[in-house]
């Protein structure tokens, strides 16, 4: 009783340093009930095989349990409980920076984030100066021209919807998992990205460029298409703190790459985690999965994951196509009472197939950290190989590192390999730094910054130096 | 004002005591070897000078340019010109050693009111120092201490001595476990930081260091204690009649300390 009212009050309540938002009559009562979902598909004016995959969705999930063999926990959810629709929100602007959380501007400078994009982050009217929409207009005429399509998901389920038919859950069927059924039940919104054969999208594509545009939600869904020979590298999320007031997230990425193409998707998350006592924070239960599906093809998965409460997320790659290659990079940061679950699936069945996992988990606090991951190398897929380093750092005596590594190989001719570590920050290192000068906090950022920097190069560029700063920002208060 | 002066130091671990009254004076520009058999406390008096927290302070002072050095913070330390090179320096995984130099160097800089150096300007000052311990420019490319040899790492230490230009450079073992010529390599650096206004401390077990740097002053730590005081004569006869024959003297007390009291 008490906890189902404990989840309620975590669920609905404002995040305290939230955004004031507009009163919004575009909803669909709380719960879910087949009513439910034709609702929202109505309210999105969606095609019949929309509506009719997110009933199948339904339909299986009412049938599922929700998993328990992570190592995470926290109180039950209450699934009726929660508003699965309301309309993209227009946040209430606020006059001038002066009327935000002077803690957010602090975390703001700290980022080194411009103040332009410090207003448009914390929902207060931007300037003429800094006009996002052009901005926009021009990224989105440039693709254009290489025929490049990259937008919302509901503007793609109207414009391009053969697209969206042919490549929706095909690679995260609508009965994967307990978070990912829900979601292909109720997404609200996500993105849409195709490149057609042989483009190389001519710029790095990321949501910040509509961030205003798309407030997408609770359940997000991401789809991207990468056709024979094409490349895209798409970034999500950005490192600024992510304020949102609900607290349950299940979203969904696909990706699909035909033969020879190459996705790179980067990641940084920074989820609300709670605070120092570990209440509140989101639920980040992310199901993310590419297909290697032609030959020669690559995906390579890159995250910085230091937000939310709870993180369960695994990006995996099915490795269908001869020779095709998969790479999951990560750093997964727990400080407080932070709890993370996350690891990949590589899953080999073309020959020659080739997948590398390289893991970083950061304990702090209280936090917890276990890697879970899973090589699985079937019986087709002769001389395959895998190569898996983990390694977990632990910074006081109060957090836990975890590692289990499930790993099958069916055939002789393949080979996995697996390396893992665990180490403490010692002294000895903490005091070499500040013998030489470096306070300690600065001496446990670069000492962690170098535990990450086989990740972090993976990166893209700016988006590696954000990263850099975002962990030592997310360290705060870790020592002394 | 003498540079640095310990009196009637004592410390220890868990209360156990390793250093019993030590009384020891350095002024600027001198080089002084501490010399003593393993136990007698001389990598204790480094580590506690340089600010490790594991011993804790019974009795005693030490005062730094007429400041109390023991209240100082291990970077605060740094910023004030003591720089301890590590008898087993540390590894750290992923941090070139370029960028941790600098960082170090800028970080004392900054708190000194000076400019810092950009990386550019940097690496100009790292290539005229690493001539001073023979050491190659890719050195600088990798990872702090990782997988250096142990010559690589104490060299490493000089270099980052002659880098962040401290006035107290304490020593600590940094001729054990060398060949005959890294070891004149060291020396040959540490002569190269010789100066007026820098003082030096050699920690160290063998004399034979001292063939190579001449020092000022000998002390002989025995059972945490300066037991005797004398100039290089000193090293000598320990070299030639061993630790032994030290505790076979009566009553050791330091003569310099006798004269600071």
């Amino acid at each position: 009783m008490t906890t189902t009212n404990e989840v309620r009050k975590l669920t609905e309540r404002e995040y305290e340093h939230g955004f004031v938002t507009a009163v919004d009559e575009d909803t669909v009562p709380r719960g879910l009930t087949e009513e439910t979902i034709r609702a929202i598909s109505a309210k999105k004016n969606e095609p019949q095989f929309m509506l009719d995959w997110r009933l199948k969705a339904f339909r299986h999930w009412l049938t599922m349990k929700e998993p328990t063999w992570q190592n995470v926990r926290y109180p039950p959810i209450d699934y009726q409980d929660i508003i699965y629709y309301s309309a993209p929100k227009r946040k209430a602007a606020l006059k001038s920076l002066d009327e935000v959380d002077p803690e957010i501007l602090k975390t703001y400078a700290k980022l080194g984030i411009p103040l332009e994009e410090q207003k448009m982050l914390a929902g207060v009217a931007v300037d003429a100066v800094f006009d996002s929409v052009s901005v926009a207009t021009t990224f989105k005429e440039k693709l254009a021209e290489k025929g490049v399509l990259f937008c919302s998901f509901s503007e793609a389920v109207q414009k391009y919807p053969e697209l969206v038919k042919k490549y929706l859950g095909s690679v995260v069927p609508y009965s994967d998992n307990f978070f990912a059924t829900l979601n292909s039940a109720v997404f609200s919104d996500g993105s849409f990205c195709f490149v057609p054969k042989g483009v190389r999208c001519p710029m790095e594509l990321s949501t910040y460029f509509r961030i205003n545009a798309a407030d997408t939600g609770q359940f997000e869904r991401t789809l991207i298409v990468a056709e024979d020979g094409a490349y895209v590298s798409y970034l999500e999320g950005c490192t600024a703190p992510m304020r949102d007031k609900n607290q349950l997230h299940a979203a969904v990425v696909e990706l699909v790459a035909l033969e020879g193409a190459q996705i790179k998707y980067s990641t940084v998350q920074n989820w609300y985690p709670g605070d120092a006592q570990g209440r509140g924070g989101i639920y980040n239960f992310v199901t993310k999965r590419g297909r290697c599906q032609g030959a020669n093809s690559k995906i390579s998965w890159t995250q910085v994951e230091t937000g939310s409460a709870i993180t369960w997320k695994y990006p995996s790659v099915i490795l269908q196509g001869d020779n095709a290659v998969g790479e999951f990079y990560s750093v997964a940061l727990t400080n407080n009472y932070q709890q993370a679950d996350t690891g990949t699936k590589m899953i080999h069945m073309g020959k020659n197939t080739r997948s590398t996992i390289i893991s970083k988990g950061i304990s702090a606090g209280h936090g917890q950290n276990t890697y879970r991951g899973l090589v699985k190398i079937l019986k087709g897929a002769a001389n395959s190989r895998n190569y898996t380093q983990c390694d977990s750092l632990l910074l006081g005596s109060t957090c836990g590192a975890h590692t289990m590594p499930y790993i099958e190989v069916r055939n002789r001719s393949s080979r996995a390999e697996h390396e893992a570590s665990t180490s403490k920050i010692g002294e000895d290192q903490l005091f070499y730094c500040r013998q030489r000068g470096i306070s300690e906090e600065d001496a446990v950022t670069m000492i962690v910054n170098g535990f990450c920097r086989q990740v972090f190069k993976e990166l893209p560029m700016e988006f590696a130096v954000e990263a850099q700063k975002l962990l030592s920002v997310s360290l705060e208060g870790s020592v002394g | 004002m003498h540079l640095l002066e310990i009196r009637n130091l004592h410390a220890g671990v868990d209360g156990k005591e390793i250093l019993r009254g030590v009384n020891l004076t350095i002024d600027p520009g001198e080089v002084h070897a501490i010399m003593g058999p393993n136990g007698s406390g001389k990598s204790t008096l480094a580590q506690l000078l340089a600010g490790r927290d594991t011993y804790s302070v019974s009795e005693g002072q030490v005062l730094y340019q007429g400041e109390d050095l023991l209240s100082m913070s291990p970077e605060d330390r740094a910023v004030a010109g003591v720089f301890l090179a590590f008898q087993y320096p540390v590894e750290i995984p992923g941090v070139g050693n370029m960028y941790f130099m600098r960082t170090a160097l800028n970080a004392i800089r900054r708190r000194r009111g000076l400019e810092e150096l950009d990386a550019m300007d940097f690496l100009a000052l790292a290539k005229e120092k690493l001539k001073l311990v023979e050491m190659d420019q890719k050195f600088m490319n990798r990872s702090v201490n990782e997988g250096f040899s142990g010559g690589e790492k104490k060299r490493n230490e000089i270099l980052q001595l002659a880098v962040l230009d401290p006035k107290l450079a304490i020593l600590d073992e940094t001729d054990s476990g060398l060949d005959i010529d890294a070891l004149k390599i060291i020396a040959h650096g540490v002569n190269g930081q010789r100066r007026p206004d820098r003082a030096m401390l050699l920690i160290t077990h063998y004399q034979r260091l001292l063939n190579y740097v001449v020092p000022d002053r000998v002390h002989v730590m025995a059972d945490g204690r300066i037991a005797r005081s004398g100039d290089r004569q000193l090293a000598m006869e320990l070299e030639q009649k061993g630790y032994a024959w030290l505790e076979q003297q009566p009553d050791p007390t330091s003569r310099r300390g006798a004269v600071a009291q």
